[in-house]
């Protein structure tokens, strides 16, 4: 083609030369200009013509050698098959060929409040002040939990990870740094570290798997949002067609609903089992039951006495959570890609005994038993929206303070929420999310709010739990 | 009486969770194909559960519990690799904690390693779609790398149960003859496909397009694994009225609807191939598979 396009230059270039000579030359001179443009281009055109030809041979060759390399080539392999194993994808001499995984979750929120959640709380429930922290909402726009995240296989024994979280208020937690073995037998498996509880069904969960924004109301005052203990965990999967598996964890505790402490042993320790299975190609089903026993010592928080004069007590005792979970998950023939539903609750539970220091100085006998649940409903209703509903309430239980029952209130009031959410997920790494909520958490106060996140993860493609 | 009732319970919560059969080697299939290869190659000696149907993507299955607890009691998976199962499989593997399919162990196998790969991209970037590094995974839907995986299956069976490796080689004998001619006469029916142009719903069909020729001139999702927009669907129509294709192909578990859309005003059939094994009433072996696939694009051309 390149060869047309620069004849037709050269013809063009004589043409405006020629004008230029044709003022002096005459007639003759002029015709035989045009012979000589007739044969350049006669010429030009036969070497195009067989240049051509030449190509459209070599062509065809090509295509038969092509052809015939790959019946070589399928002849081979189905000869010598499988004896070579092909190359790694990455060079064997390349150094950064053993690099782990490395995730990055991105995510910000716009939190539009009706209420100042400077006065935030859960009417009934003592959260110590660091907790509030992380579950007060935040008003206008913060950075969402955004986390980096590392793994990788360490050696033919044992998997590990890390996780960084990087909070609105520029500080940096680690979720989890655990190592968990891959090669026990028996369907045992081991990790140590720190790492979110095994117990319900939410809590191992990282928060940009959540379908809400924000934890339920009943994780956030038992748990204060999520449970990670620095300790072991032994998991055993049951050898049956049915999923059963069955965990037990001892740790530090030193998160909330436990302490920090400084003795041997253990502070902390969590039971749980999970029963799950199919119905059918369309349902799956997980449901559990948990305990977290911790045993807090000196735990803090404000609260406001019977005179309305802000006090801070103490709780030093014994704190026994149980856990009940379901999860039921629907999809057309299993397949969730256009339509699928999920239906998640939980029963949480908390016993607690011991002794309460009243404004740091008055102790006495303190028990409560609280609870509360959460229900949420999920629904993909075509490829790439979801939404959802859910709906939570505390029970702020039967609690005794002793000698100080005349000192602290006992509000009868049941803390509750409700949410609805719509996302948009264009692919399985990227997530928009609206989120309507009324939030009753305080006594006689209605919170309605507004939030609007994103939530995008990059680089390694982390799986996901049911 | 009381009594009867809790043997009556006790036995029915011992059978709900029915230990697997020891006898056979536990095969965990990640797709309906290498399940049912396992099955012709490891006959009786072999207890096969699939861990997808030929109605679900393989892209977007979930670890569900049921597959946690078929993980646990496998002697063996078959999988396609190439991060078909990314999304998955690490999970079934890292949580079940069973050393014998673990990556680098006999009983981990992956059909990919054994073929040669299409579309392996120079460069990957989130922004391309669901590219996979390795190339394009959907390695099954030519009978010639049925035939590669199926000699290496047959040697990967034997290293994991060697009491029956003369059993295994004895079933891939038999299955290899079958299976050549199969092919050839799958060939000489799909003769007249060669150069036949179509449009396709996701870039599933590189290797059926290969093996007979198919020449793929546009897919309905505007890049790999995102759903088809109606100005992309637009653009494909005005394309095929420059390029006519002479049908539009989908698997099973696609969506009709874009697939509808585009036959309808272009003029053109849908034609549903199966893509697996159980994706439709004939393709209940592989042999069906290829039969279905041959004798549905066929009907296409009339």
């Amino acid at each position: 083609m390149s060869f047309k396009r620069k004849t037709l230059a050269a013809a063009i270039a004589l043409a405006l030369a020629a004008p230029l000579g044709a003022q002096a030359a005459d007639s003759a001179e002029l015709a035989q200009i045009h012979d000589e443009i007739r044969q350049m281009r006669q010429t030009y055109e036969a070497r195009i013509a067989s240049l051509e030809a030449r190509l459209k041979q070599a062509e065809t060759d090509a295509r038969q050698a092509g052809s015939k390399a790959d019946a070589a080539v399928s002849q081979a392999r189905e000869a010598a098959a499988t004896a070579a194993q092909p190359a790694p994808a990455h060079g064997g001499d390349n150094i950064s060929a053993f690099n782990p995984g490395v995730s990055l979750i991105l995510s910000g929120l716009y939190s539009n409040l009706s209420q100042d959640p400077a006065g935030y709380r859960i009417t009934g429930f003592h959260l110590p002040s660091s907790v509030m922290g992380d579950v007060r909402p935040q008003r206008g726009f913060s950075l969402g939990e955004s986390e980096l995240g590392i793994s990788a296989n360490v050696d033919q024994l044992f998997y590990g990870a890390m996780n960084f979280s990087i909070h609105p208020d520029d500080t940096v937690s680690t979720e989890e740094a655990f190592i968990q073995t891959t090669t026990l037998p028996q369907g045992l498996t081991l990790k140590a570290g720190r790492f979110f509880s095994g117990i319900g069904y939410l809590n191992a969960q990282h928060a940009h798997t959540w379908d809400f924004v924000d934890a339920p109301l009943a994780y956030q005052a038992f748990l204060g949002g999520q449970f990670n203990n620095d300790g072991v965990q032994m998991r055993w999967l049951a050898p049956t067609d049915t999923f059963l598996e069955v965990g037990a964890e001892l740790g530090r505790g030193a998160n909330y609903p436990g302490t920090g402490r400084d003795k041997n042993g253990s502070g902390a320790s969590a039971l749980y089992a999970h029963l799950g299975g199919d119905v059918g190609a369309s349902n799956s089903w997980l449901a559990g039951l948990s305990v977290l026993a911790t045993s807090p010592q000196d735990r803090q928080w404000d609260d406001i006495d019977s005179a309305g004069a802000t006090v801070t007590n103490s709780f030093t005792g014994n704190s026994r959570l149980w856990i009940a979970d379901g999860v039921w998950k629907w999809a057309p023939n299993g397949d969730a890609h256009n339509t699928n539903f999920k239906l998640q609750g939980e029963y949480l539970r908390r016993v607690e005994d011991g002794s309460l220091t009243y404004n740091a100085v008055t102790p006495g006998a303190y028990s409560a038993t609280q609870s509360g649940w959460y229900v949420q409903g999920v629904y993909q209703f075509m490829p790439y929206w979801r939404a959802g509903l859910r709906t939570e309430r505390l029970d702020a239980g039967n609690v005794d303070y002793g000698v100080n029952n005349a000192n602290l209130l006992r509000p009868d009031y049941a803390p509750s929420r409700n949410a609805l959410m719509v996302d948009y997920n264009p692919s399985e790494f990227s997530r928009v999310r609206l989120q309507f909520a009324q939030d009753k958490s305080r006594q006689d106060v209605s919170d309605n709010q507004i939030f609007l996140q994103y939530q995008m993860s990059l680089g390694a493609h982390g799986a996901h739990n049911f | 009486m009381s009594n009867g009732i809790l043997k009556f319970v006790f036995a029915a919560v011992l059978g709900s969770f029915a230990v697997p059969a020891f006898a056979a080697l536990n095969i965990l299939a990640c797709e309906p194909e290498w399940g049912a290869l396992a099955q012709e190659l490891g006959g009786d000696k072999v207890s096969v559960y699939n861990a997808t149907n030929a109605f679900q993507d393989p892209h977007h299955v979930q670890a569900k519990p049921s597959l946690l607890a078929r993980a646990r009691g496998a002697d063996m998976t078959v999988c396609t690799g190439s991060q078909l199962e990314i999304g998955w499989l690490p999970i079934l593997l890292r949580q079940t904690g069973n050393p014998k399919i673990q990556p680098g162990k006999p009983g981990y196998f992956e059909a990919t390693k054994y073929v040669r790969m299409l579309e392996v991209p120079s460069s990957v970037d989130r922004s391309l779609g669901d590219v996979h590094p390795g190339g394009n995974p959907h390695i099954q839907t030519d009978p010639r790398n049925i035939a590669l995986v199926a000699d290496a299956l047959a040697k990967r069976l034997a290293e994991v149960d060697p009491a029956n490796s003369a059993y295994y080689q004895g079933n891939y004998k038999v299955f290899a003859e079958r299976w050549k001619a199969a092919m050839a006469k799958w060939e000489k029916e799909a003769a007249p496909l060669r150069g036949m142009a179509i449009v396709v719903h996701h870039k599933a069909f590189a290797y059926l397009e290969n093996w007979l020729g198919l020449n793929e001139v546009a897919a309905l999702e505007p890049k790999p694994g995102v759903e088809p927009t109606s100005g992309h669907l637009a653009e494909v129509l005005a394309q095929l009225q420059r390029q006519p294709a002479k049908a539009v192909i989908r698997a099973t578990y696609n969506d009709a609807r874009a697939s509808e859309w585009l036959a309808e005003r272009a003029k053109i059939p849908v034609v549903v191939v199966p893509f697996t094994v159980g994706g439709s009433d004939r393709a209940k072996d592989l042999f069906g598979l290829f039969d279905d696939t041959v004798q549905r694009l066929l009907s296409a051309l009339k």
